[in-house]
């Protein structure tokens, strides 16, 4: 019962991603599907960056140097054999010449975010946390650059077309589930704790003697490692990688989302990406046409944005916490009465 | 060395160009602990505000079809507004609240002004041709100079001065700076919260408007992202500065303009594509050796 307690609000997140895909699964067309692959990718990201963020308070405006990082580790090791040699000549021959296995170029492609994530983790976290949020912006300029300058390498702002498609709604369920499993576990954890501590009173924190910089570090790391893992699965959804789909706009989308569902709580990221996935695909269907009868109406092209940023400020503005205000999901009162008097019970019959 | 004192003026132009906007986005911060993203779409917009909404590459003229003087006036004019109504709708409800939501809700307002622009002018980018006899080269003392550069050099530093005396010599200055560096005990003290930060608002739109009209007349091109370098050199320049710290802002300014054209001018060719990534790292090197900026203040942490 005390485990059922303590792990219900990121069961329960789970058990509803389930439900969705049920849905999904058995009444979805085949666009529905790909927008829910898309929108579960794209959790599979917010959860990661809520694991930095959302615990820490320091919004990052970086991950989606970790996404790029992976995308393009794994597209050097399993994209177009043929191809390779002739679109990115500059490659060390045992990524030019070789064609790894999904899984392992996939493991190898997160670590190598993992480390980036954890050797710039070394150096931003040094920062008081609103000189860190912008020092993020920095690393994700950084990469942006190297990446789309590089062009023996990366093919520049070209997009890489032809990686092997692999992610289908059923791995990204897997996935975004797995991201949550790993954002309640460090949540709960001691180190979590910590960086929890340190978000509410940084004085007060480091007063009972917790370190502002470790559990920073280690945060940062794994949500790098989660934006990895999300890079992998953007990157083999699609089969393309561009490094142009890695920059400003998608970042805001995310932080977006994490915003008008909460960032302070997993509930809320998940919540918030749910929500705006919907809302963003309904605008995105009525800005490509509707035909009533023999009227078409279209909301002109830029809307979606703008209706987004603006949901974003009025939540900012009216529900600063977002949706959930920083609450997870927890058991149901019944429940735990029911629990409380059956104990209580126990206790006079003890007696 | 002649290439030498060319590049110098090139950097010092630019230089003063950041330190300008980086000043803008300091003194917002100073008297709202609000780090302003839209201060990019200040400048997008300033320039096109130049043609009239269409989707056309070569578009018609709007304010830019007016004789300079009116012209400027009309942008800058068009800017500031813009800015004030940023700060009306959108920061003073937010005023009290933690820097973190005030940073979210600048970038989301500016995602709204840069949808904006998308909507009404589409996303490709466009030509414009004003100050044309601006770019041909003044001779001085041995140097060809372009007419541009001098003249980004002479407006900057000229608005830079006139800043420094608008602060440090007249009482809405002083009430400025004093607000920016203890906003709560300023107010105790009968500075008026809500002038002090139009005012703020106010400069950071005319200066964007200003560094608008010099981009579009150096490139003659419009671009929605146009604000965006401008707008995160400066925030770096900013954080290196000290974050909080007016003189900072105008010394970081000057560090990562400087920083950016000598890479320009003396990396290997095949290095200077990368040269924002160049500049950014040594920003985050330069904050590695101090943390908390050149310029220490109370801004940059709470006091308890």
């Amino acid at each position: 019962m005390k485990l059922l307690k303590s792990s219900f609000p990121g069961l329960s997140l789970i058990l509803l991603l389930i439900a969705g895909f049920a849905i999904i699964e058995l009444l979805g067309s085949a666009s529905t599907m790909r927008v829910a692959t898309e929108a579960l990718i794209r959790l599979v990201f917010a959860v990661g960056l809520y694991v930095f963020s959302g615990n820490s308070g320091i919004v990052s405006f970086g991950h989606m140097s970790f996404v790029a990082i992976a995308a393009y580790a794994t597209t050097w090791q399993t994209c177009c054999a043929m191809l390779k040699p002739i679109t990115m000549p500059g490659l060390p021959p045992f990524l030019k010449d070789e064609t790894y296995p999904l899984l392992n170029s996939a493991l190898t492609s997160v670590a190598l975010a993992g480390a980036v994530a954890f050797v710039s983790g070394l150096v931003l976290m040094r920062l008081a946390s609103l000189s860190a949020s912008i020092a993020t912006l920095a690393l994700l300029f950084i990469v942006n650059t190297v990446y789309s300058n590089w062009t023996s390498v990366t093919m520049g702002n070209s997009t890489i077309v032809g990686l092997p498609v692999y992610v289908n709604l059923q791995v990204a369920l897997v996935a975004a589930i797995a991201a949550i499993v790993v954002a309640y576990l460090f949540q709960i954890s001691a180190w979590g704790l910590k960086l929890r501590a340190t978000r509410e009173d940084e004085v007060a924190a480091q007063a009972s003697g917790i370190s502002l910089y470790w559990p920073r570090v280690i945060a940062f790391t794994i949500s790098g490692v989660i934006a990895g893992f999300a890079g992998i699965l953007f990157a083999h959804s699609t089969g393309t990688v561009s490094i142009n789909s890695f920059f400003l706009s998608h970042t805001f989308l995310i932080v977006a989302m994490i915003v008008v569902g909460g960032m302070r709580s997993l509930a809320g990221t998940v919540v918030g990406v749910t929500l705006l996935s919907v809302v963003i695909e309904i605008f995105r269907r009525a800005e490509a046409g509707i035909s009533l009868g023999s009227i078409e109406l279209a909301i002109p092209p830029g809307s979606q944005e703008m209706i987004l940023a603006l949901s974003m400020l009025l939540i900012l503005i009216f529900r600063k916490d977002g949706i959930m205000a920083g609450r997870e999901i927890t058991l149901p009162k019944w429940c735990r009465k029911h629990r409380a008097t059956s104990e209580r019970r126990a206790d006079t019959a003890i007696q | 060395m002649l290439y030498f004192l060319q590049v110098s003026i090139d950097a010092l132009a630019l230089g003063s160009l950041y330190a300008l906007v980086a000043l803008a986005i300091g003194l917002v911060f100073g008297v709202m602990r609000l780090i302003n993203f839209a201060q990019a779409d200040y400048i997008t917009i300033g320039a096109y505000s130049l043609v009239a909404p269409s989707t056309a590459a070569v578009p018609a003229l709007m304010f830019g079809a007016l004789h300079w003087v009116p012209m400027v006036a009309a942008v800058l004019l068009a800017v500031t507004v813009l800015a004030l109504l940023t700060e009306r709708l959108a920061f003073r409800p937010l005023r009290n609240t933690d820097t973190t939501t005030l940073l979210i809700s600048s970038f989301a307002v500016s995602y709204f002004l840069q949808s904006l622009v998308l909507m009404l002018h589409g996303g490709r980018p466009k030509t414009v041709s004003i100050g044309e006899g601006l770019t041909s080269a003044v001779e001085l003392f041995g140097l060809r100079i372009p007419g541009i550069q001098l003249l980004t050099m002479v407006v900057a530093m000229a608005l830079l001065v006139v800043l420094v005396v608008f602060l440090k010599k007249t009482s809405l200055g002083v009430q400025l700076r004093a607000a920016s560096e203890n906003f709560e005990m300023a107010r105790l003290l009968g500075v008026p919260a809500n002038l002090v930060i139009s005012i703020a608002f106010g400069i950071s739109g005319i200066l964007g408007g200003t560094i608008s009209i010099l981009f579009v007349v150096q490139t003659g091109s419009l671009d929605v992202r146009m604000g965006l370098m401008p707008a995160v050199y400066a925030f770096f320049a900013t954080v290196i500065g000290g974050i909080g710290s007016l003189p900072g802002a105008v010394l970081g300014g000057y560090i990562v303009g400087i920083l950016s054209v000598l890479l320009q001018a003396y990396l290997p060719v095949e290095v200077r594509p990368f040269r924002d990534a160049v500049v950014f790292a040594i920003v985050i090197i330069i904050l590695l050796v101090r943390p908390q900026g050149l310029f220490v203040t109370g801004g940059a942490k709470e006091r308890v």
